[in-house]
């Protein structure tokens, strides 16, 4: 197998090529979102929510299946287009623009069901992150000299630092679609993150995975909040996940705003507890 | 590195197109065999595998747009067609009475100006193409050689009209002539084995041209719009300039291959640029292998020989005849029936094509004699 050895003179530490505060002007909020509604023929997927997020904070949106949790993040990269409401990322409204204008301005994500290029390798998927911050065509591409082949070493230094920081060396040249799930989810992780963002959606990040792997995705999300300082926006259906990690949460159910706050306060919240429980549940509040 | 072929000193080294000395070894190999085998075959056989070279073109071209970017076009005769055409008139004979326009250029014009008009319809075609896709979009490209084809029968005075043809373009490059007796270096070559060099020279550096958009962040785009276009676009691949790229440099190989294709038969008549030669050129990427270079290559190489090898059958298989009409089958049926049985075959039990029964084999014997 191919040994590949960094050249020693670019030791930079990860930050340098991925810090989202160092890059990040002086918001206080860099995510806005703001009534926004979306219906699907008759359905309300989104009915009127409203959130913030502040640079560099770990926000989780929690509910029931069909709250309408992944419509919110279809909505914030661009793939759905809400009916009303505004959202504004870093002073530019979002509304009308195309996911791949929005991955531009600093959003990256990673999906519920696991969206990797399945016959590219973990190093081409890695590298298709880095994708906007490619500035050579087609016509140099043809020649692969000078520009492209400065720019591919520069792009692969980056990617191979997030290998690194995700602990795949070893897979780096299987492609995706032979790795076991949890692997698999870490790919797609290291692929938003090589897209360099100012803010991360991370949709359902542990779902179906055993406890180690779990923990170990929980440390790799702290680290990206911590050391690149990187805003997150978390989906996730875990509890003691959200509970431990999230700086505020968010409640849904039905669509509907129920709760927002800090993760202790929406654990006493009667209205999510009712969502979560139901009806009967309710005069044993915060039991749960 | 010596007793270390494997170590990498740098990106560049790991990402290199020739990154073992195993390649460079058999690279060497092969180049060594094509540049001999002209000198040992017959002429007729030469020109055959002169056709199969730049066919390959076109089917990397092809293989472009559908192999590596996941559009299915059947429309690729007509930009073999345009290519064919471009390169007809502006090398004709601006003094040729039989009506037929020409400018009586060179080589190093037509050349290239067959590809960029072909990219150029490329790009026209474009708009509708990235707004369909898998059926629609071979519907799309389906009526666009039906298109083609009328137009390339009806505009007389560029293609000569059906039943009369024109003259092809004679390559000619600086006063030196591919398709005559001539001496290259010192090395007298006849005209099968000028028109071969020519082929494998513009296959070389097309092929490696195709090699390099697909290994640089172009081609991984192409491939993300091919394997989940919604995540490609969240990436921040933008579907719609991806497409179009795919469309224009497919049809800018087309337009090259169907420039030099008819320097070999001399001549162009309008209905060539048919349905039928679509799917050739299809079942050449099917074959060969979808998504890769070397694939394009052995697929086009296949094909391109296939009716050679079929003309020999009637010798063996007595119910098969040569004759246009005669026997349970010509071979003319016989061909066509072929193409897609292999495409059958191919897509059931080795969808890699002949690239991946190759790298099948190749990977028993890395490991043998252990299984793995």
């Amino acid at each position: 197998m191919a040994v590949v050895s960094p050249s020693a003179t670019s030791r930079q530490p990860l930050t340098e090529f991925l810090g989202g505060r160092t890059r990040a002007g002086d918001e206080r909020s860099l995510l806005e979102v703001s009534d926004i509604v979306l219906r699907f023929e008759g359905v309300t997927a989104i009915d009127t929510v409203s959130f913030e997020v502040g640079p560099s904070e770990l926000f989780a949106i929690i509910g029931p299946n069909g709250a309408g949790k992944t419509s919110i993040f279809n909505c914030l990269s661009g793939v759905y287009r809400p009916e009303s409401g505004a959202i504004t990322f870093a002073g530019e409204s979002l509304i009308g623009r195309r996911p791949h204008a929005i991955a531009k301005l600093g959003i990256a994500r990673t999906f519920q069901n696991i969206e990797l290029f399945a016959n590219l390798t973990v190093l081409d998927n890695l590298m298709l992150g880095r994708h906007q911050h490619i500035g050579y065509g087609p016509a140099a591409a043809m020649f692969y000299a000078g520009k492209a082949r400065r720019e591919e070493s520069r792009h692969r230094e980056v990617v191979e630092r997030i290998i690194d920081f995700l602990d795949i060396e070893n897979v780096r040249k299987a492609p995706v679609s032979m790795l076991p799930f949890g692997i698999q989810k870490r790919v797609e992780l290291g692929r938003a993150l090589a897209m360099a963002p100012r803010l991360l959606l991370l949709d359902e990040p542990v779902a179906g995975m055993n406890l180690e792997e779990r923990e170990d995705m929980a440390r790799f999300i702290l680290d990206i909040k911590e050391e690149l300082e990187i805003a997150i926006v978390l989906v996730e259906h875990d509890m003691g996940l959200v509970m431990d990690i999230a700086d505020r949460v968010l409640a849904m159910d039905f669509g509907r705003q129920i709760a927002i706050g800090a993760p202790e306060s929406i654990q006493q919240d009667r209205e999510v507890i009712r969502a979560y429980l139901g009806e009967q549940h309710e005069s044993r509040g915060g039991e749960s | 590195m010596r007793g270390r072929p494997l170590l990498y000193r740098s990106y560049e080294q790991d990402g290199g197109l020739l990154n073992t000395a195993a390649k460079r070894w058999w690279s060497a190999a092969l180049l060594a065999v094509l540049v001999w085998v002209p000198f040992q075959a017959s002429p007729d056989l030469v020109l055959l595998l002169a056709t199969a070279a730049i066919a390959a073109i076109g089917a990397i071209g092809l293989n472009i747009v559908t192999g590596y970017a996941g559009q299915v076009s059947l429309g690729h005769a007509f930009f073999l067609g345009v290519g064919a055409y471009t390169a007809a008139v502006l090398n004709g004979d601006p003094a040729a009475r039989s009506g037929v326009v020409g400018y009586g250029l060179d080589m190093w014009i037509w050349l290239p100006a067959a590809g960029l008009v072909a990219a150029a319809a490329g790009l026209l075609v474009a708009p509708i193409a990235f707004r369909l896709r898998g059926l629609y979009l071979a519907i799309v490209t389906l009526g666009l050689v039906f298109i083609g084809d009328h137009i390339f029968r009806e505009a007389e005075s560029l293609t000569g009209g059906v039943g009369v043809g024109r003259k092809a373009a004679a390559p000619e490059l600086f006063g030196f002539s591919f398709a005559e007796p001539g001496t290259i270096l010192g090395v007298p070559l006849a005209r099968d084995q000028g028109l071969y060099f020519m082929g494998l020279i513009a296959l070389v550096i097309m092929a490696l041209f195709a090699r390099n958009v697909a290994r640089s962040g172009v081609g991984r785009a192409f491939a993300a719009v091919r394997d989940r276009d919604i995540a490609a676009e969240v990436m921040g691949v933008s579907l719609r300039r991806y497409k179009i790229y795919a469309f224009v440099i497919s049809s800018f190989y087309a337009g090259i291959a169907g420039s030099l294709l008819y320097t070999i038969s001399r001549f162009l008549e309008p209905g060539t640029f048919g349905l039928l030669l679509s799917v050739q050129y299809i079942a050449m990427v099917l074959i060969g292998g979808p998504a890769t270079i070397s694939g394009s290559i052995m697929g086009a190489a296949f094909v391109t020989l296939l009716p050679r090898l079929i003309e020999e059958v009637p010798s063996f298989v007595p119910i098969i005849s040569g004759e246009a009409a005669g026997g349970f089958l010509t071979t003319q049926q016989l061909e066509q029936f072929l193409y897609g049985l292999l495409i059958v075959l191919f897509l059931i039990f080795e969808p890699r094509g002949m690239y991946g029964i190759w790298a099948r084999a190749r990977n028993y014997w890395k490991a043998w004699p252990f299984s793995y």
